[in-house]
């Protein structure tokens, strides 16, 4: 398909602002103004509008495939939460207001100060900052928080405890805010290796983060055991929000040890992924952490008023220009405004129910590496195949060609040809039933026609993509 | 109460004997007893209509003045109906990273397309997919120049829009950088001052242009000291002001740095937006965030991948070059729509009758008793002197229902009178007039 400079035209004009009087750059000295010529397209807004109708064409979606993506929890977004944030009276509000006129911004911080009421009661934390803008955004204002409290208590802290199954986030984050990485090793049952914890756990420990449930899929048994020691070693405990779909309404983070939590509201809380952001990566502390958050806070007065306070003692600063991604913040209120306490529990019970399902019907085919009971996704490994020469990716492609997305592959890093997969609550028996019979049918192939399964996929837009080109001739633009 | 979930009561007996479980509950008993929540305190759920109608409610609680002359690094501009309908198609939005290439070849076009567009813009060689807002441009950056010159001391103007900076300062906290402010004269920047800070431990000099206060100027030369001292020039600029303004490529910058909410995102309070980052060939390996390159697929057609991850966290974990993971995709198709649809005439169009609208308004001011229009070379935006301090001038407006500004004072305590006014192409002649005549009448 022609790029956008190659469909454009000489001449040809796309959308008019008026009128524009040249004579008015003649106020500023020449050496201030642009000498290269405005390299940009020549396009009609109909050509545009083709163009990008024509791109939107060429990608997978949740709303027209499966998106089984462990990790990522790709459930169906309410169309409701896109009326809802595109609302002129949120929409058209510059955030600058806030700072100038507190009495004009009161709707949109009652917003925040609700939606940080309800994830408190949701995560059992004790104060919330939106301000993060994505995930890994939170976790490094999670990291900073607990290098602040550090600092203030005179701890001598140098390093983060990660288990082997983190998300890469986890200790690029730690290492973002000046800290080592420690990696610990997981047990045969997916559990974070408890010796092996306890042999690098010390007066050095900043912090401990842990994803639970954990990314393979299972509920990390000794979390309590291991809080306790990191208590007793003053270090801080961090809790990926990522899984938190698994557990909404049966566990609270923090009435079980944890310090700090993001929580991703594209995931957890239903707004859409967007080809890769905006997301939200909200974070809650618990009350050791209070007075650290970032500034401004949004705070409810005592005469019921809504207002920013920058008078937070120990704060570790500002980390977004803002609140945060608000229009997201407006998505996930709006979805659990709906939802409500049923819903939310229901959503995570689907959400297991779901993942269940998929590995009880598929273990027959695929290497299941931790047989048990399984939370919201579940980790098969692609080795069985991969001994045909059959590997992860290839299975990937092939879902591709039958209109499914892949789930996550080669992550867990612990399992080898790991395939993670993440059903979600929003898909209906009939639609797994579906994937089921992909995987099996692939699965077939891969043991009695390989080579079916390693040209795939055809029918797409393009066959398998030359990645190690890409990175070593370089072309990073059209022109 | 809505609820997504669409199992049947009939479906859920069935799954649940595949399982091998007696009932939902026993799909849990891995979680211990005593680590389960006593309670969950959240209210009932509500119908669709219900929840709109709250949303409504509260978005109605937010007060709409008449018109708005508050910039301060987030501007007004006019966002073209394609650009909505681009964004809103599902397709696009509900879609996800673009790690499968084969599935995502629509994102991945646009992404290399506005990495194209942002990077002509700028006059420079290469750009990231985007990073979340102009401040985390801004500290990427900068972690981009601590890292690749291996030195600590950063030289930043003050002109340089206060939050980011208060970004900066709160994100490399944790990091070995010593940061070194330079104190704007009035309010231009203080170039001598810059010069002279700049030594062989400078990892990077940051300026801003149009700085905070709208003030235009030319970095060249504190550019060109930088490069012979081996430091890294990061320039800070306004996506629309690059229709007509000399790009920081020109200037000499080797990165360049800008919050692109200007190129078709709504205010939103905040958020989303769009952080634009590009750089000179030499940099490409170094940008933080994701990137997307065109390749070739194994029948030699075009093809677009997600490159060079192997810079990223998802393979480098604690050695990658950011923590960072997302782009702000959907933003930056937004953007890319936003600059293709404008396109080469209608971009340097929008940017010259923003300088017009706001050099209408700044004659206008010269006209206001107690009144003072500060002096240096302005784009959309300018520095007015108030008698009586800019914050209470800003207050009698707003019972007019004019927002008169950005005052200063709000983040430099010695410009309590300074108020920073802007215009973009939608002000038309009756609002700038019927600001005039309020502003008058309060001056008076």
């Amino acid at each position: 398909m022609k790029n956008i400079f190659e469909i454009s035209v000489k001449g040809r004009k796309g959308f008019d602002p008026g009128e524009a009087d040249e004579n008015i750059l003649e106020k500023i000295d020449k050496s201030l103004l642009r000498k290269g010529e405005l390299v940009l397209p020549e396009i009609s807004e109909f050509d545009a509008v083709r163009h990008y109708m024509r791109l939107g064409r060429r990608n997978f979606s949740v709303d027209e495939n499966f998106y089984p993506l462990g990790s990522c929890t790709m459930k169906y977004n309410p169309r409701v939460n896109e009326t809802a944030a595109s609302i002129s009276g949120f929409a058209s509000m510059h955030p600058l207001m806030s700072y100038i006129d507190e009495a004009s911004v009161q709707g949109a911080l009652e917003v925040i100060y609700n939606l940080s009421f309800l994830l408190c009661e949701i995560t059992g934390m004790k104060k919330i900052t939106t301000q993060p803008y994505a995930g890994a955004h939170g976790e490094l204002a999670g990291i900073m928080l607990m290098a602040a409290y550090h600092r203030k208590k005179g701890n001598n802290k140098k390093h983060i405890i990660v288990p082997e199954s983190a998300h890469g986030t986890n200790p690029a984050s730690a290492a973002a805010a000046g800290y080592d990485v420690v990696s610990v090793p997981v047990d045969e049952s997916g559990d974070m290796d408890i010796e092996a914890f306890r042999a690098v756990i010390g007066p050095e420990t900043a912090g401990v983060m842990m994803t639970v449930p954990s990314t393979l899929g299972v509920f990390e048994k000794n979390v309590s055991g291991i809080a306790e020691l990191a208590r007793e070693n003053d270090a801080l405990m961090y809790y990926d929000g990522a899984n938190l779909n698994a557990i909404m309404g049966r566990v609270k983070p923090g009435e079980i040890g944890f310090d700090i939590i993001h929580m991703n509201l594209h995931k957890t809380f239903a707004a859409p992924h967007g080809g890769g952001g905006p997301g939200s990566g909200v974070v809650g502390v618990s009350e050791k952490l209070s007075g650290f958050i970032p500034v401004p806070e949004v705070i409810k007065t005592p005469g019921g008023m809504y207002g920013l306070n920058f008078n937070v003692k120990d704060s570790i600063g500002m980390l977004a220009s803002f609140f945060g991604n608000f229009g997201v913040l407006l998505k996930a209120y709006t979805y659990i405004l709906m939802l409500g306490k049923e819903g939310l529990v229901d959503a995570t019970e689907k959400a297991v129910l779901n993942a269940n399902y998929i590995m009880k019907k598929l273990k027959p085919y695929y290497d299941l590496p931790y047989d048990r009971l399984c939370m919201h996704e579940c980790v098969f490994s692609a080795k069985k195949q991969a001994a045909k020469g059959v590997r992860a990716l290839d299975i990937a492609k092939a879902l591709i060609e039958r209109g499914i997305h892949p789930p996550t592959v080669y992550f867990p890093l612990v399992v080898e040809e790991a395939m993670m997969i993440e059903p979600t609550e929003t898909e209906s028996k009939e639609e797994i039933d579906i994937f089921i019979e992909a995987m099996e049918e692939i699965a077939r192939l891969a043991e009695n026609e390989p080579e079916r399964i390693k040209n795939a996929p055809a029918g797409m837009p393009i066959t398998r993509p030359d990645e190690t080109k890409a990175a070593r001739e370089l072309k990073l633009t059209c022109l | 109460m809505a609820k997504f979930t669409p199992h049947t009561d009939e479906q859920i007996k069935e799954m649940l004997e595949v399982i091998g479980a007696g009932s939902v509950d026993e799909l849990f008993k891995d979680i211990p007893e005593d680590l389960k929540a006593k309670e969950f305190n959240l209210p009932a759920g509500m119908t669709e209509n219900e929840a709109l109608k709250t949303m409504k409610n509260l978005a109605g609680m937010n007060k709409k003045y008449y018109v708005s002359f508050l910039g301060g690094g987030f501007y007004d501009h006019y966002i073209p109906a394609v650009v909505d309908s681009v964004s809103s198609k599902p397709e696009f939005f509900t879609a996800y990273t673009p790690y499968q290439p084969e599935a995502s070849q629509g994102t991945l076009q646009a992404i290399f397309e506005y990495q194209t567009m942002t990077a002509k813009l700028t006059g420079l060689d290469v750009a990231n997919a985007s990073l979340y807002d102009g401040g985390t441009a801004l500290y990427e950056a900068v972690v981009m120049a601590v890292r690749s010159t291996r030195r600590t001391k950063i030289v930043v103007d003050e002109g340089v829009n206060p939050l980011f900076r208060r970004m900066l300062k709160a994100h490399i906290k944790n990091l070995d950088i010593q940061r070194v402010n330079i104190k704007t004269a009035g309010i231009k920047p203080d170039k001598e001052k810059m010069l002279d800070e700049i030594d062989e431990n400078t990892a990077a000099v940051i300026a801003a242009n149009p700085n905070f206060f709208g003030h235009i100027d030319d970095y060249s030369g504190v550019f060109e000291k930088a490069s012979e001292k081996g430091a890294v020039s990061i320039l800070n600029f306004y996506p629309i002001s690059l229709g007509v303004l000399k790009t920081p490529g020109e200037m000499g910058a080797d990165i360049a740095v800008g919050e692109g909410q200007s190129l078709g995102l709504p205010l939103s309070f905040g958020g989303p937006y769009l952080g634009i980052m590009t750089a000179s060939k030499k940099y490409a390996r170094k940008l933080p965030g994701r990137i997307a390159g065109e390749t070739t697929d194994s029948e030699g057609k075009r093809a677009y991948v997600l490159t060079l991850q192997a810079r990223e966290q998802h393979i480098k974990r604690e050695k990658a070059t950011s923590n960072i993971c997302s782009n702000q995709a959907l933003c930056a198709l937004r953007a890319a729509v936003y600059m293709s649809l404008l396109g080469r005439q209608g971009f340097r169009d929008t940017a010259i009758i923003n300088m017009e609208r706001a050099g209408k308004l700044r004659e206008g001011f010269k006209r206001i008793n107690g009144m003072k229009v500060m002096s240096g070379v302005f784009f959309n935006e300018f520095a007015v002197e108030v008698k009586g301090g800019s914050k209470a001038f800003v207050n009698k407006m707003l019972a007019k229902g004019f927002v008169a500004g950005m005052p200063a004072g709000l983040f430099y305590i010695d410009k309590e009178d300074v108020l920073v006014v802007n215009a973009t192409e939608k002000r038309t002649d009756n609002e700038i007039n019927g600001f005039l005549a309020a502003a008058r009448e309060v001056m008076r």
